[in-house]
């Protein structure tokens, strides 16, 4: 009877043992655990999101960003492979499944959400379209602009941004339209083009990287859209897209409390209810969205809060947090409660 | 197959006697039939799988599919357009012929400054004069050995190196030129030229029956009517006087250099000089290599035959030289057109906006990459088809009629 009961006893456990393995529930993350890597879609060719630097360790916010899922997932933000896409493939990079999700900048917007099969897990930059202009040309406003060739990247969002400002203030505009960044770059600065658009942090990453040449440069005062940037996954796996928009979230909750990279260790004996739930000292979080309830302090630990992450990679570009401060900050950076 | 074969064996009633199809695999006819079978329902497999994979994905993916989105407005800007285009207005469906058009302009542009480009080179690589012969020899080697996507990006940055347009050059009167083109006065349009074109049109049919009618009086007496004087009357006082009875209105519509760019005129963008410089100069080598080949391939007795007639050299390349070559020119020639056509999609890496371009950016706006890419496919298919059967016409025409 005794040797039935244990018998009942390990198959049960093994029964829920097996529960919990396929608790995932998640194609992805399941296929991320395999690989033993995370597989990031990102710019690669962008300063302050993901650019190479001289060891060819990939920098920047979007980076950082897939490095702390890396870290979510697989307990190691080292485990992680950037793939680098340009603005025309990225979405069918996206579809097709050869990266697991897309940090690259892209703008959140309607189309993009209800056509691609694709959805946007997290906005990690507040962003918007603006112009650069060579301070020669003594232009101080967009409006200024009629008649102007305008340099634009194809396939983005700025393309329709500046072709509806262009027609709400009833202005001409020429565009030149080139794919490869630095050909369009190149346009711009051989004069090709009066002005160049991109978002403005763009404009301020490439002023940035003109050197001495800087100020022979205006980003002009005229934001002239909304350009939320963030990270998209495919639809149809709603716990991949949970632990993309947790972690992010839980980068925003750290800085909200203080906790940093240096002293995340220290809030391991934390007493406040919502550092113990982020750390995975209570509350089981990480078993909720089927992984390691060190879930957030490993990407904390290893990759900083969300505040870190912007020091580290846009402040050195000069380029102000305005917007993106935390929500008790005046900025539009807010999480959801982590309960 | 039989047909051509003089091998007694095979076509007289001396072969062996016909049998009908036996279902064996010793039977050849059997076989043949077999492997038919086999081979189709292969491709067949694998498109129906594709086909079926495909649409699984996408439904699976959730990704919007169809062509509805052809008739939406676009929304996209485009920098040349041959027929009116306003984004805000237009259709993607209006975006998608506008690319057509583009690819279309620059192909035939490319196609015929190749032909003239590459004849001349092809025909001075032979000249006697041992200078112009090795520079065209070089021109060739270098112009080939030069990987396309190079040219066009040298060729970019050329035009970009102009001075910028504040400070434009001015060659001629109205004629501008800075890194954003070439701005050209343009003639203000008006019925009286309408007119007097149509004129100018129908005196060209006219001096075309003329000159007939002039060669078959010259086969049948010998003696060849004048035609000259119908076709100054026809060509130009005809005309002129259509003209001179609208008033004879004149004026030119000069570009007028603005802050950010010149109103009036006509235009041609610094891309499409770019585009077009690249694409020539590399196809021309190639052009070239083939009208060499073409008239070496006629035989010297030929030359020699003709020169003991008389000849003029010039008149017997143009008459004797040059129709024998071409029936060695045109094939190769034709894959050369064709190049010239499917590389003007390059044009996507300096900014031009050809088909490529533009619907890559409908792609991208849409997500319907399928679609997309589709619709390329279709266009070039089309564009090299309608080349390959014009060539193949002309191929046939030209061709050594055997008596």
């Amino acid at each position: 009877m005794n040797r039935l009961f244990a018998g009942a006893l390990a198959a049960g456990a093994l029964l829920t043992a097996t529960a919990a393995l396929a608790q995932t529930g998640s194609a992805t993350i399941d296929a991320i655990v395999k690989r033993g890597e995370l597989n990031c879609g990102v710019a690669g060719t962008s300063p302050m999101f993901s650019l190479p630097d001289s060891q060819g360790v990939m920098r920047g916010l979007d980076a950082d960003s897939c490095r702390a899922i890396a870290a979510a997932i697989l307990g190691d933000a080292k485990k992680i492979k950037f793939i680098p896409t340009t603005t025309q493939n990225r979405f069918t990079a996206l579809q097709s499944g050869e990266v697991d999700l897309l940090y690259r900048s892209t703008t959140w917007t309607l189309a993009r959400e209800g056509n691609l099969g694709a959805m946007f897990a997290s906005v990690n930059f507040y962003d918007g379209t603006g112009f650069l202009v060579k301070a020669s040309l003594k232009v101080k406003s967009a409006k200024e602009l009629d008649g102007a060739t305008v340099c634009v990247a194809p396939g983005t969002s700025t393309e329709l941004a500046v072709a509806d400002y262009f027609r709400v203030h009833k202005m001409k505009f020429t565009p030149v339209l080139i794919q490869d960044l630095s050909e369009l770059q190149n346009a711009y600065l051989s004069g090709r083009c009066d002005t160049y658009s991109t978002d403005s942090s763009g404009l301020a990453g490439f002023r940035f990287q003109q050197g001495p040449k800087a100020v022979e440069h205006v980003l002009l005062p005229d934001i002239i859209s909304k350009e939320p940037l963030g990270a998209m996954v495919r639809k149809g796996d709603d716990k991949f897209f949970d632990i993309v928009r947790w972690t992010y979230f839980a980068t925003l909750i750290a800085e909200e409390h203080g906790i940093t990279q240096a002293n995340v260790d220290e809030a391991l004996k934390s007493t406040v209810p919502e550092i113990r739930r982020l750390m995975g000292l209570e509350g089981d979080m990480g078993k909720a969205l089927g992984v390691d309830n060190k879930w957030a302090y490993n990407a904390i630990k290893q990759t900083g809060n969300f505040g870190e992450g912007w020091d580290r990679n846009v402040t050195p570009y000069g380029m102000p947090r305005g917007i993106n401060n935390l929500w008790n900050n005046g900025g539009l950076q807010y999480a959801p409660p982590m309960r | 197959m039989s047909s051509t074969t003089s091998d007694p064996r095979l076509s007289s009633s001396r072969g062996a006697p016909r049998k009908g199809m036996q279902l064996s695999w010793a039977d050849p006819k059997f076989r043949a039939i077999i492997w038919q079978i086999v081979i189709v329902g292969i491709i067949g497999g694998t498109i129906w799988y594709l086909v079926a994979n495909t649409t699984a994905n996408l439904a699976q993916r959730r990704i919007a599919t169809g062509f509805e989105f052809m008739g939406r407005t676009a929304g996209i800007p485009i920098g040349e357009h041959l027929i009116a285009y306003d984004p805000s207005i237009n259709t993607y469906g209006r975006a998608f012929v506008i690319g057509i058009l583009n690819t279309l302009q620059v192909t035939v542009i490319g196609v015929v400054l190749v032909t003239f480009l590459g004849t001349f080179v092809g025909i001075a690589s032979l000249s006697g004069n041992w200078l112009l012969s090795r520079l065209c020899r070089t021109y060739v080697e270098i112009m080939r050995d030069i990987p396309l996507l190079l040219h066009l990006l040298f060729w970019y940055t050329m035009v970009l190196g102009l001075p910028i347009l504040r400070e434009a050059i001015e060659v001629l009167p109205g004629v501008h030129i800075s890194n954003n083109g070439v701005k050209v006065p343009l003639l203000d349009w008006q019925p009286a030229h309408s007119w007097a074109s149509l004129a100018f049109i129908v005196g060209l049919v006219l001096v075309g029956i003329a000159r007939r009618r002039a060669t078959r009086i010259q086969n049948a007496t010998g003696d060849r009517p004048k035609v000259w004087p119908l076709a100054i009357a026809a060509l130009i006082l005809v005309p002129a006087i259509i003209w001179l009875g609208f008033g004879a209105p004149f004026h030119m519509d000069m570009p007028v250099k603005g802050r950010f760019r010149f109103e009036g005129g006509g235009a041609v963008s610094g891309e499409m000089i770019a585009l077009l410089i690249g694409l020539v100069l590399y196809h021309s080598a190639y052009a070239a290599e083939i009208v060499r080949s073409g008239i070496t391939s006629v035989v010297s007795g030929q030359w020699e035959a003709a020169g003991a007639l008389g000849l003029h050299r010039p008149t017997v390349l143009r008459k004797i030289v040059l129709p024998q070559a071409l029936r060695v020119i045109i094939p190769p020639m034709t894959s050369t057109y064709l190049g010239v056509a499917k590389n003007s999609s390059l044009a996507v890496a300096i900014g031009y906006p050809d088909l490529v371009a533009i619907v890559n950016t409908m792609l991208n706006q849409t997500g319907q990459a399928i679609e997309g890419i589709a619709l390329i496919m279709g266009v070039y298919l089309t564009i090299s088809l309608a080349i390959s059967l014009f060539m193949n016409w002309y191929n046939a025409r030209i061709a050594l009629v055997e008596r």
